[in-house]
């Protein structure tokens, strides 16, 4: 089996070629999901680039993406495959007189009636494909269990054909916001991948290259106020692609340095509760607290 | 290097995380693809195959340092990282104008005074010159802290010693100063605020610097094993109420929000999985118009189970007020999920508190005018909860109602003031459920002034709840 990546710096650097700036630890378990051919799970606040992150590696490697979004009510004839039924239907009508039952049965379970879903294409596909299972913590625990046979074997079973193995291991990534616990069987399978919010110096670089037009300097600046809004107690701290919108904001408006008045102007776009709002444009007119009085 | 990682493993398991044996074996695959050099990497690999948690990070990390600080390239204690070296040399130079040469890695600072080491400090930190903040932190340490080979002190000890000397925060007002003389004498107070967090993460990160430095050494001298075990801390979900540190109690309150955030989820959900109740004859011939007439799709009625309405009585008097403070905190974040929630609070006076909470979305802002404002002390505020439930049954006694769910906390602890337990039998007899929660540990239940049990037998149950994961089981039989 060849593999897709030389090493992590490769990783890193043909991920920044596409305007993804991973730091070490993403490009190293990319690096290895390649190696060890094992899924990733990648969990963290929402608006950290977790998705961004699976397109950003089918982009790289030229492979088409494959995405599984997870709501409640997923089930197999949504995620795996499904039997086309009116296409049955109509086969076994238009044979009605002639062939026996015999043949009729083997024909109307075949591929040619298989309707493949995002999983079992994935696990089909003959090209370079990257697949994505969106939000995963969305579905019940029972229909995780879905997922278990594709993740550790890339095969999938279908009563009526047989087992299906993957032809090539497909780089697989499941994303989590985490709002319940998965089970213990899938974070098994899996490398698990927690994205936080950027460091000030990879906010700074990710706002550069994300949003045109910005000078070096506002950027600073906005990536160190929005630093340092996230070390106040929130409902929901700003996510990088907030961070971005903001950025793009003051660029549009023409603002070349943010001073109090600008930054609590425009909060609403980085912050999405009116409490957390009022409480940051408060925090950011005031010093910190422990601030000795100016001389 | 197996010996090295089953030992690693067997350390994250007795800290508390759970890694099973292919997650082991994954790890054991995983190193083999990344250099043992790169420090980072392999950290990484380790992490991505051993912690299935943020949570666990942490202390991944801590157990990390303590197995492989040694190893790493730059620390490894003989050859120095480009980096780091070169900027020992350049502080070699400054000390030793006259020659001499020190050993390197030791001693460097000797011939400096405390002013001009601070100087050092002070210049390392306002360029963010990371090599040379990490050669004073670990000069810092061998100069300051004063360690011996075997003395039975704790790592934080040195820690605290060798910061004392430093004056972080010293240096912090200095950088200050400066940044404020630079832009002519004034800084607008979001520049003041954005330079103040700026030099305040660098202070940390020195800190951060000093903290591994005097790790590596305790390592040296005591061994992996020992230093892992003294470093052993409980996870954020474990920490028990009552004894939580500070920096503790942050750690909780921030496991807290996304803790209530799956309760919401998990609830809801287990709201609307509900059996299916009779047919909805109405809904059913509704929907069989588009059949025809034919009433080819049943349609069912959904039960949809009352949502209980809570009343939350609890003690704020010193010794279990965190414990307190997180439960209003939980049941309130979770408030949609039940019809309504009150919320009493008492030490030996009581007074209703929801008010506080009401068209206030910022909890903890209500949870510091509930400790403020709330008027509950009667005598002498020491506990005593004959009186506050006595209280209590008087005022608002004859708001409980049969879809009432009563949740006592508190720690039962009455000063030998009379129990009054009637008014708990009192409270069941009208109410659905009592609950009662306690933060001491089984054990000392009904011990010294405790008499939980008094209470507890008129309870539909006394829970133990002396950490997160025990409130989270709690709620989630409450709804």
């Amino acid at each position: 089996m060849s593999f897709r990546f030389d090493s992590v710096p490769a990783v890193r650097e043909r991920l920044g070629e596409v305007d993804y700036l991973s730091d070490e630890g993403i490009a190293g378990i990319v690096y290895l999901a390649d190696r060890l051919g094992k899924p990733i799970l990648v969990e963290g606040p929402a608006g950290t680039g977790k998705t961004q992150l699976a397109k950003s590696v089918a982009e790289i490697l030229g492979a088409r993406l494959i995405r599984l979004q997870c709501y409640e009510g997923l089930d197999e004839s949504k995620a795996l495959y499904e039997w086309n039924y009116k296409k049955q239907l109509l086969r076994i009508q238009a044979e009605r007189n002639s062939e026996d039952w015999k043949d009729l049965s083997d024909d109307i379970f075949s591929d040619e009636f298989l309707l493949t879903r995002p999983l079992l294409e994935a696990i089909t596909a003959t090209d370079p494909v990257v697949l994505l299972i969106d939000e995963v913590d969305r579905v019940e625990v029972e229909t995780e269990a879905l997922l278990l046979e594709i993740l550790s074997d890339y095969q999938v079973s279908i009563p009526e054909l047989g087992t299906i193995t993957a032809t090539q291991v497909p780089l697989v990534f499941l994303t989590s916001n985490n709002t319940r616990e998965l089970s213990e069987a899938l974070k098994r399978r899996c490398l698990f991948l927690h994205i936080d919010y950027p460091d000030m110096e990879r906010e700074k670089q990710i706002v550069l290259t994300k949003v045109e037009g910005i000078d070096e300097n506002l950027a600073d600046q906005v990536a160190r106020i929005v630093r340092s809004i996230r070390t106040l107690e929130l409902k929901k701290a700003p996510s990088v692609s907030e961070t971005i919108d903001w950025a793009r904001t003051l660029v549009l408006l023409g603002i070349q340095t943010i001073d109090a008045e600008v930054a609590t102007d425009t909060l609403n776009i980085l912050l999405k509760y009116q409490t957390d709002i009022s409480k940051a444009a408060k925090e950011l007119a005031t010093n910190a607290p422990d601030a000795p009085a100016k001389a | 290097m197996l010996d090295l990682l089953a030992g690693f493993i067997q350390e994250l398991r007795r800290a508390g995380l759970p890694v099973s044996l292919t997650e082991n074996l994954d790890a054991m695959e995983a190193v083999k693809h990344v250099p043992m050099e790169d420090r980072e990497a392999f950290k990484y690999a380790l992490a991505a195959t051993l912690v299935k948690s943020s949570n666990h990070w942490k202390t991944f990390e801590t157990v990390f340092e303590v197995f492989f600080s040694l190893r790493g390239r730059e620390y490894h204690l003989g050859e120095l990282d480009d980096e780091t070296a070169k900027a020992l040399d350049m502080l070699d130079e400054l000390t030793n104008a006259d020659g001499q040469l020190s050993p390197r890695g030791m001693g460097g600072m000797e011939g400096m005074t405390p002013e001009e080491i601070a100087e050092m400090l002070f210049k390392a930190m306002q360029n963010a010159d990371s090599a040379l903040m990490r050669a004073i932190a670990r000069q810092a340490v061998s100069r300051f802290a004063g360690m011996e080979p075997g003395r039975p002190v704790g790592g934080t000890y040195y820690l605290y010693r060798t910061l004392r000397n430093l004056d972080l925060e010293g240096v912090v007002e200095r950088m200050m100063e400066d940044a404020r003389t630079q832009r002519g004498g004034e800084l607008t107070q979001l520049e003041e605020r954005l330079e103040r967090d700026e030099f305040e993460s660098r202070a940390e990160q020195l800190r951060k610097e000093v903290e591994a430095e005097i790790r590596r050494r305790l390592v040296a001298d005591r061994g992996v094993e020992a230093m892992a075990k003294t470093l052993r801390k409980p996870l954020p979900e474990d920490v028990d109420f009552m004894h939580a540190s500070r920096e503790e109690m942050v750690n909780l309150r921030k496991a807290l929000m996304p803790l209530t955030r799956k309760l919401a989820v998990r609830l809801a959900r287990k709201r609307r999985h509900g059996r299916k109740g009779p047919l909805d004859f109405r809904n059913t011939v509704r929907h069989s118009l588009s059949y025809g007439g034919v009433p080819a799709e049943p349609k069912f009625k959904y039960p949809r189970p009352a949502k209980p309405e809570i009343f939350v009585v609890a003690d704020i008097s010193g010794s279990v007020a965190a414990f307190a403070r997180f439960t209003l905190q939980l049941v309130y974040a979770i408030s949609g999920q039940f019809s309504k929630v009150r919320s009493f609070v008492f030490i030996d006076g009581v007074d209703e508190v929801t008010r506080f909470f009401e068209g206030q979305e910022d909890i903890n802002q209500a949870v510091h005018r509930v400790n403020t404002e709330a008027d509950v002390v009667w005598v002498d505020g020491h506990s005593d909860y004959g009186h506050a439930f006595e209280a209590f049954w008087d005022k608002w006694g004859k708001d409980i109602g049969p879809r009432t769910t009563v949740i006592l906390l508190g720690d039962a602890r009455n000063n030998y003031h009379a129990s009054q337990s009637w008014v708990v039998k009192e409270m069941r007899h009208k109410a659905r459920h009592v609950y009662w929660l306690n933060p001491e540990p089984r054990s000392y239940w009904d011990t010294g002034d405790s008499i939980v049990s008094e209470y507890g037998v008129h309870t539909d149950g006394v829970y133990e709840c002396r950490n997160l994961r025990q409130l989270e089981r709690f709620v989630e039989i409450l709804a």
